[in-house]
């Protein structure tokens, strides 16, 4: 295997930036560098190599080469793939759906609920199902937060009840309905098999079946939540890895301002 | 041994006896009681097991009945023992005759106390002697293979399905895994009963079933056989069913079991009055068994600062140690747990979490620490979270951790890859080879960061303790002083469950395993 490390080869690609033929970059405009890594079920020999940068090819990569590869067990190998990727995106035509609202931090957010709302707002938060992590719904909602970033119970203007971990979705909306929520935040941190679809879909249904969804800001978060999964699941939002209170809070606080004007 | 952090030993022999009359003083509360898992724990040493046509096990539907029929305050052992004496049947037979409705064992005639301990004590010798021959057939292991010197190895497996776990679980091991610890399926530890059989479909993990550790064994022998090491076989006897999923683990020779009452209490909101009497005699079988017990103190780091509440940890292992102790665990059996959580944006963040592992291992120098890699500021970039475990892995030989559960790159992103945990074991071994000995060439400046950072922690886990004695255990945990988690003397889930024993109410085993455990 060549070591590719100081490729010669004439590169007759162009190295202009071309919006609407967006690729990788590696060392050079164009060049489409990406990696993967996988393992492949067979023993590591030269054959099953061969097989791997097969797949490569296959993926879109062109000058495919198993940078690495090692036996994990007898029938189990692992490869890792270095290519140009052939393939490329027009992102100017691209549409996102993104949280439209101006992230705010805590202090102007207690302020926003002052003036504009005129009373605290009720958040009931909890990871539902059989989920036992409280790490999201702990950094979102507990007075020290994540980070440096403070949770919602250090805000003045939020009343902020968090019900921890493994609570189930009937559970969770009956104290909603009890507390009077304004917001409810559902956190899942386990994804294995979709788990966190199944329950996700299970508290709107809930919810729609006690005509209680317009009642509720209804906010998803977690490693595997983004926005365009959780509005197609039926909540108002979702907030994936990198998101802390303050983005939460600005969301929940923009929508239930535009909500009271209708 | 001459401290390397200049420990101030008066003030850890202090806190040591504070945890021990905090211990003694839940003890009396403890003994005083026992609850439907204890008593289905007994139903299963005397020979009960299996399920009915609805999938309800019959030690369950033998302790409900009873329940049912005000006798629960007598225990099992009497009705059971009584039961053999008038019906000449055996306690499987007796079992599913109640879950037949043929038989009401609180109806019979009562034959003589004396005769039932005779009886009752007779099956508990027979059946805690399986167990013994357990321990046998894994020191036999041992013996032959020899044992590991440095950091164990423990990797989990996660599928959801046993026999996916078995594939994953033999890689691990050929990898150079040297423990395996079966994922439990998230909801387990809030079920009031133990499943059976084998799981293919599970949430998060599979189920602790007696099926499921048998089938690992099994699996992980054979490994053990071909790599001429011996790996052991971790599980959780946490929840509402310590004692019974510890009774089943000592059957079928587990070597490691999660089994920490205050995490019980914190983390899953079981009432702290039944997880306590639970844990007891769930650390005896553990004790009798050659288990190794892992607690769970790491996991206050996951929602308490690492750096501010450090004090607890130790607090919590000083408490953990004494509880073990009344319950016949050796320290070479205590595996108390602490994390390597601190924000790696903290300056000298590395120092603490040294100072913080140095310091557990001066404080219980023969127990196999269980050392947890990052989790909570790992980020998806798994390039940096390689990078965060190799820190962790450094600390873990340096310090001499013994129960090593290794980081995986991508931590927060899925449950691990085959290939995910064969870098982590590559990171880990690696370490551990070309560091083997850096721990014996270092000596802390004694007024430097560390050793001032080990003094504070140990001084302020000191007042704790001296506070939790004042208080009572009970009362510390309703203020929230563990992992900032408050709960109720009557709230949470399993209270129910928890009875005062009567006059005449016995659990053979208690004696017989304590003793064993003492050899």
């Amino acid at each position: 295997m060549s070591s590719g490390l100081y490729s010669t080869k004439v590169k007759n690609f162009s190295t202009k930036l071309d919006l609407t033929h967006l690729k990788p970059y590696g060392d050079t405009m164009n060049d489409g560098k990406v990696q993967v890594s996988f393992t492949l079920p067979v023993k590591d020999d030269d054959r099953s190599m061969e097989a791997a940068r097969q797949l490569a090819v296959k993926m879109g990569l062109e000058d495919a080469q198993v940078s690495y590869h090692g036996a994990l067990d007898k029938e189990f190998t692992f490869y890792v793939v270095y290519g140009n990727l052939s393939h490329s995106v027009d992102i100017t035509s691209i549409k996102v759906n993104t949280i439209d609202s101006d992230v705010m931090d805590m202090h102007g957010i207690d302020e926003y609920i002052k003036e504009k709302i005129g009373r605290k707002l009720v958040v009931v938060g909890a990871s539902t199902g059989t989920d036992a992590h409280t790490v999201g719904i702990d950094a979102i909602m507990n007075m020290k937060g994540y980070a440096g970033h403070y949770g919602l119970e250090r805000y003045s203007m939020i009343e902020a009840y968090n019900l921890g971990s493994q609570v189930p979705n009937e559970e969770l909306v009956k104290r909603a309905v009890e507390l009077n929520a304004d917001v409810i935040l559902v956190s899942q941190t386990v994804t294995q098999k979709d788990v966190h679809v199944t329950n996700m879909v299970e508290l709107v249904e809930l919810l729609e079946a006690g005509n209680l969804r317009d009642k509720f800001i209804l906010v998803a978060g977690g490693p595997r939540i983004n926005n365009d999964l959780a509005t197609e699941l039926g909540f108002d939002a979702g907030f994936g890895p990198g998101k802390y209170a303050e983005h939460v809070a600005s969301f929940f606080v923009d929508r239930f301002t535009k909500i009271r004007k209708k | 041994m001459k401290s390397k952090l200049s420990l101030n030993l008066d003030l850890v022999a202090k806190a040591r006896k504070h945890a021990s009359d905090i211990a003694l003083d839940t003890q009396k509360f403890i003994e005083q009681h026992s609850s439907v898992t204890i008593e289905r724990t007994l139903a299963r040493l005397f020979g009960i097991d299996g399920v009915d046509e609805f999938g309800v096990p019959l030690p369950n539907i033998l302790v409900d009945h009873i329940k049912n029929n005000n006798g629960l305050s007598l225990g099992v052992s009497v009705y059971l023992g009584n039961a053999i004496i008038q019906t000449g049947k055996t306690a499987q037979e007796i079992a599913e005759s109640v879950s037949k409705g043929e038989l009401e064992l609180t109806k019979l005639p009562i034959a003589d106390m004396f005769e039932i301990n005779d009886v009752i004590n007779k099956i508990a010798l027979a059946s805690s002697g399986r167990i013994t021959a357990n321990r046998a057939v894994r020191e036999e292991y041992l013996n032959k293979y020899g044992d590991k010197a440095g950091p164990f190895i423990y990797v989990i497996v996660a599928t959801g399905n046993i026999y996916e776990d078995i594939t994953q679980a033999k890689a691990a091991a050929a990898q150079g895994a040297d423990v395996v610890a079966v994922i439990r399926t998230t909801g387990q530890s809030l079920l009031d009963y133990v499943p059976f059989g084998a799981t293919t479909e599970g949430f998060g993990g599979t189920f602790a079933t007696q099926e499921n550790f048998r089938l690992m064994r099994k699996a992980l022998d054979e490994s053990s056989q071909e790599l001429g090491r011996y790996i052991r076989l971790c599980n959780y006897c946490s929840g509402l069913c310590m004692p019974e999923i510890a009774a089943m683990g000592a059957l079928e020779r587990l070597d490691m079991m999660l089994n920490d009452a205050l995490y019980g209490i914190l983390f899953r909101d079981i009432n702290m009055q039944r997880t306590m009497i639970d844990q007891y005699f769930s650390r005896i079988i553990n004790g009798f068994a050659g288990v190794i017990i892992n607690t769970g103190e790491d996991n206050y780091l996951t929602t308490a600062d690492a750096v501010e509440e450090a004090h607890t940890v130790l607090a919590s292992q000083f408490i953990n140690e004494q509880f073990a102790l009344i319950s016949g665990l050796k320290e070479e059996q205590m595996g108390l747990g602490h994390a390597f959580e601190i924000d790696p944006e903290l300056k000298n963040g590395f120092l603490f979490e040294l100072a913080q592992a140095q310091m557990a291992r001066e404080i219980f120098p023969k127990a196999p620490l269980k050392y947890m890699p990052p989790t909570k500021f790992k980020t998806g970039n798994i390039f940096k979270g390689h990078v965060q475990d190799t820190l962790f892995n450094m600390i873990t030989v340096i310090t001499n951790q013994k129960v090593h559960l290794l980081g995986m790159l991508t931590e927060a992103i899925h449950t691990p890859l085959i290939s995910d945990r064969a870098l982590s074991i590559e990171n880990a071994s690696y370490i551990a080879n070309t560091m083997a000995d850096l721990g014996d060439e270092i000596e802390f400046k004694s007024d430097g960061i560390m050793a001032k950072r080990a003094n504070g922690v140990l001084e302020r886990a000191c007042s704790m303790l001296e506070e939790i004695k004042k208080d009572g255990l009970f009362k510390t945990l309703e203020m929230g002083k563990f992992a900032g988690v408050k709960r109720p003397l009557n709230g949470g889930k399993g209270l129910n469950g928890v009875f005062r024993k009567q006059d005449g109410y016995f659990n053979p085993f208690i004696e017989i395993m304590l003793k064993g455990a003492a050899k």
